[in-house]
């Protein structure tokens, strides 16, 4: 790999690290709030984790 | 508890006592080690390698003193200018020409190739890719053979269930024990909340079926049989494509007209929306096909370079380290097993669901 593409694939790790934090980190919080909501919450927090996956996946594969 | 955690302790001290006592090899020079080490690092890279690709034989171990390989050989079926079926072993393992009706095959890094009777590969100069022609390969691979594996045990598993409450009423027997929490998991944590309680029952089948072939799967990636079905893009692309075909066959009117003529926003944006949501309905199962190959592959890569790192460092620290890292995450492949098959389940039945929709506030 080149160094430019290897900097790209870091980045997109780090973007997609961040976003699934963020959205650990927010349901976490909403689980502290409404303990009897948790099944649903995380539920929501998997789907939109998963999407965010599916997309640095994607820009893996495209800088790979 | 408390048993469990002595006799954690007391292997692992075995495991360093006899790391540190046990006859290490010496090396007499400096020169010999390096290359020593070379040759094992790259040699790990190769076996990483083809663990991730299918092959025509199910290879278990082998021998590296002997040079034996230990396994069993599986058909190949060929189409080209007329069937050729043979088994893979005449090959043996890449080192001899099999001739079949006047037509050569050689094997070359687990794909087949047309070639003559002295097996002359050609090589692309630049790539070192072979550029000699392929035959239709209809190969009952090592992959394929899995498939039909475990297609056979989720066919026995859940028949054996629909049986049982057949014969006993509401209360199953054997491993229908095991599987009914499951199946109700799916039908109400899945399927109805996200098709709707009118729609759920005719995707049922697609969904149960789908989730346990992508858990068995995933699980039986993790024996160290060393098959990996689930990393093989074809194999998710396939998955994808029924979803994509039952979402696009089961679509009501409201579906297609969200897509063309979305209600609800002004003349120019609905022409601008239409090749954008038309685009989306091939993102979604591409997202999909992606997501469950890229997250088993990159998983069995890692547990594969952890176990990989202990033969590197041949001392007791970070041989033992090494394993205690390739144990935790193997417990966590086991959840990521179950959880690509549960996301791949749910986003299916969520796009099922935006299928049968009914919008009744326009």
């Amino acid at each position: 790999m080149e160094i430019p593409v290897m900097v790209g694939a870091g980045l997109v790790v780090i973007g997609a690290g961040i976003g699934i934090g963020r959205i650990g980190g927010s349901a976490m919080e909403a689980i502290a709030r409404q303990p009897e909501a948790t099944g649903k919450i995380q539920t929501a927090m998997l789907i939109a984790a998963a999407l965010i996956e599916g997309i640095g996946f994607a820009a893996l594969f495209a800088v790979g | 508890m408390v048993k469990a955690i002595r006799f954690f302790f007391s292997v692992l001290l075995m495991m360093i006592y006899s790391s540190a006592f046990g006859s290490e090899p010496e090396y007499d020079t400096i020169n010999h080690t390096q290359t020593e080490s070379l040759d094992l690092k790259s040699s790990i890279k190769e076996q990483i390698n083809h663990h991730l690709q299918d092959s025509h034989d199910f290879h278990l171990f082998s021998d590296e003193t002997t040079g034996k390989h230990y396994g069993f050989p599986l058909p190949v079926i060929l189409w080209d200018d007329g069937l050729h079926v043979f088994m893979s072993s005449e090959f043996h393992h890449g080192e001899t020409v099999v001739q079949s009706d006047e037509k050569f095959y050689t094997l070359n890094h687990g794909k087949i190739y047309k070639t003559d009777a002295e097996g002359t590969v050609n090589y692309d100069a630049e790539h070192h890719h072979v550029i000699n022609e392929k035959p239709l390969d209809f190969s009952i691979t090592k992959n394929v053979f899995m498939i039909f594996f475990v297609g056979l045990l989720l066919f026995l598993m859940l028949r054996s269930t629909a049986r049982s409450y057949k014969k006993r009423g509401d209360l199953p027997s054997g491993i229908g024990r095991f599987l009914e929490p499951i199946i109700v998991f799916v039908r109400e944590d899945i399927a109805k909340p996200n098709i709707g309680a009118k729609h759920y029952k005719k995707y049922m089948s697609f969904l149960l079926t789908v989730f346990f072939f992508i858990w068995l799967v995933n699980l039986f990636g993790l024996t160290p049989i060393g098959v990996n079905i689930t990393n093989n893009i074809a194999v998710t692309f396939a998955l994808a494509v029924m979803t994509y075909l039952i979402t696009t066959f089961t679509a009501k009117k409201d579906y297609w007209k969200h897509i063309f003529w979305m209600p609800g926003v002004p003349v120019p944006m609905k022409v601008v929306l239409a090749p954008i949501e038309l685009l989306g309905t091939i993102i979604k199962p591409f997202s999909l096909m992606i997501r469950l190959y890229a997250n088993i592959t990159a998983g069995h890569i890692v547990i594969m370079s952890i176990i990989g790192m202990m033969f590197v460092f041949q001392n007791w620290i970070g041989s033992s380290l090494s394993f205690i890292l390739a144990l935790v995450l193997g417990i966590l492949e086991l959840l990521v097993a179950a959880l690509q098959a549960y996301i791949f389940t749910m986003l299916s039945a969520l796009y099922f669901g935006s299928a049968v929709e009914e919008h009744d506030h326009h």
